[in-house]
């Protein structure tokens, strides 16, 4: 039952992810990158994720893609035909991530898989939110915290962008 | 296996039972809103059709399912096609994790069934936010594949529009969660129960009644989050009539048009619904326990439980009626400056506030 949902799954996050860079109307490619980013969240659902699976959604499919769907509606692109004349380069690089992934799956029964020791946390906790929010505030501060001051540096460059000619006029007078 | 046929085909049972009864809420909310403001403005409402007009929502039905189904010419066909779809399918299934009454279970055939929720998951009110994002993009492929101006503006006012208010939405219920300690939509309700005091809108103490923890911003900013988030006036700028002729839906007829109409009355009780779980104790009468109890009819507590969740998603339609019936349509800039700089911050602080009144007066 588990095996059906991932192959499944699996197949139509393969299947879109390929649309989206294949098709031409970037209204398409968007719609492809929702259907894909649902997948992904049924994924999660698999691997009793349910927090991980929610938040995939509102963040990717409810914020992100709609911001990038409002950019090309803005722009109006039917069709863009300037970036489709790198299949030569996509094959190669898909060819060799094939012939990776072949090796990787052939080796498997040859290595025993190394888990570093002290990276797996268990967490006592009823809801997978709970123990999510728990490993985010203890083990993972650090990061954490350096993922939000990247975040914040961000949107201050993108205000100093938008902004400019207001610094500007500000600092003449 | 055959278990899970039955307990698929229980599931169906309730899916089918709890799309009819929005359908039917649906149906009788497009009556109640022309009542309703035929009397806010000194009018009768629809008289014609039955007693009092009662029947107007099957005739409105019956004209709009006859009506010519058509497709501008330079329109997308499949997206025209997809988008009423995806806003209708996404209008019902948030109803899945609303509890609409108490949390009680019944064996049957050596299942665990609970009655009055499709699916208890632990994540019920993530899982609204999601489905309530989904829904920005019925709007905006609609206002995008008709191929129309007017269509288009709307389509993107109401990207920006949703966007915006989701922030708030989910700040907003925050404050909600962490006095809670869940996610799910029924845990939260019976965290409620005991007398209104306890509802989140106060949140006294169990022990007290001073409401410490009151999110009563919270819900001000839920709720006004929640009228823009369902495109209703004054936050109905993506089909402002007097500017876009109806916005992102101009270009459709027939049933594609009733779909989208439907759609919103269908969001307009998902977020009463919401509300009222979430702020109002939900099921919980606004007495500790219900009056079936004290009269010793424990079996029939669960009729008190429905008809109080019933009025009080009710009070919340009537609401966003009589704001209709009040107020004028806001500009864009000042929607957007209300958004960013009056809710969000606003949310955020009651987040900061709530966590600090948690930490000094633990519940």
């Amino acid at each position: 039952m588990e095996l059906a949902f991932f192959i499944y799954f699996a197949a139509v996050i393969a299947a879109t992810s390929v649309m989206v860079v294949a098709v031409r109307n970037p209204i398409y490619s968007a719609i492809a990158l929702l259907i894909m980013f649902f997948h992904v969240a049924g994924l999660y659902v698999t691997l009793h994720a349910e927090f991980l699976a929610a938040v995939q959604v509102i963040v990717y499919a409810g914020a992100i893609l709609v911001l990038y769907l409002f950019v090309v509606m803005l722009l109006n692109l039917r069709q863009d035909d300037r970036y489709h004349r790198q299949w030569p380069m996509a094959a190669a690089v898909g060819a060799t991530l094939v012939i990776e992934a072949v090796i990787l799956t052939v080796m498997k029964g040859w290595t025993t898989p190394v888990v570093a020791a002290g990276t797996e946390t268990t967490v006592e906790g009823t809801s997978n939110a709970g123990a999510i929010g728990d490993v985010l505030y203890s083990t993972y501060l650090f990061p954490f915290e350096v993922a939000s001051l990247i975040l914040l540096v961000a949107m201050i460059g993108a205000i100093l962008l938008a902004k400019k000619d207001i610094v500007e006029v500000n600092s003449e007078g | 296996m055959t278990e899970l046929s039955l307990r698929l085909a229980v599931s169906f049972a309730q899916i089918l039972a709890e799309m009819s009864i929005v359908m039917i809420t649906v149906a009788t909310l497009t009556y109640f809103e022309r009542k309703v403001l035929g009397w806010m403005q000194d009018r009768m409402g629809p008289m014609e059709v039955g007693p009092y007009g009662l029947l107007q929502p099957v005739a409105d039905g019956i004209k709009l399912f006859f009506k010519e189904d058509i497709v501008p010419a330079g329109a997308n066909k499949a997206m025209f096609a997809l988008a009423p779809m995806l806003t209708m399918v996404v209008s019902m299934i948030g109803f899945a994790v609303i509890p609409f009454g108490p949390n009680i279970t019944l064996d049957i055939f050596g299942m665990t069934i609970k009655p009055f929720v499709v699916a208890d998951i632990n994540i019920g009110i993530l899982y609204i936010l999601a489905i309530a994002s989904i829904g920005a993009y019925g709007i905006i492929l609609g206002g995008w594949a008709s191929n129309s101006k007017y269509s288009l503006l709307g389509g993107l006012r109401a990207a920006a529009q949703v966007i915006s208010y989701e922030l708030n939405v989910g700040l907003a219920i925050v404050g909600v969660l962490m006095l809670a300690g869940t996610m799910s939509m029924v845990e939260i309700t019976e965290a409620q129960a005991g007398g209104f005091w306890h509802w989140f809108i106060w949140g006294g103490r169990p022990d007290g009644f001073f409401p410490i923890h009151t999110q009563i911003f919270a819900f001000v900013v839920f709720v006004i989050s929640a009228v823009a988030e369902t495109n209703r006036i004054p936050f109905d700028l993506p089909e402002a009539e007097s500017e876009l002729v109806a916005g992102f839906f101009t270009e459709y007829s027939g049933m594609r048009f009733a779909f989208f109409v439907s759609a919103e009355y269908a969001n307009m009780m998902l977020v009463s619904c919401v509300a009222s779980a979430l702020f109002l104790g939900g099921w919980n009468a606004p007495y500790p326990g219900t009056i079936f109890e004290y009269v010793g009819l424990e079996q029939l507590a669960w009729i008190e439980h429905i008809v109080w969740f019933a009025a009080k998603v009710y009070f919340f339609l009537f609401m966003f009626i009589w704001i209709r019936a009040t107020l004028p349509r806001l500009r864009y800039d000042q929607l957007m400056r209300f958004g960013w700089k009056v809710m969000l911050p606003i949310a955020l602080a009651n987040i900061i506030v709530t966590s600090f009144t948690l930490y000094f007066f633990p519940r």
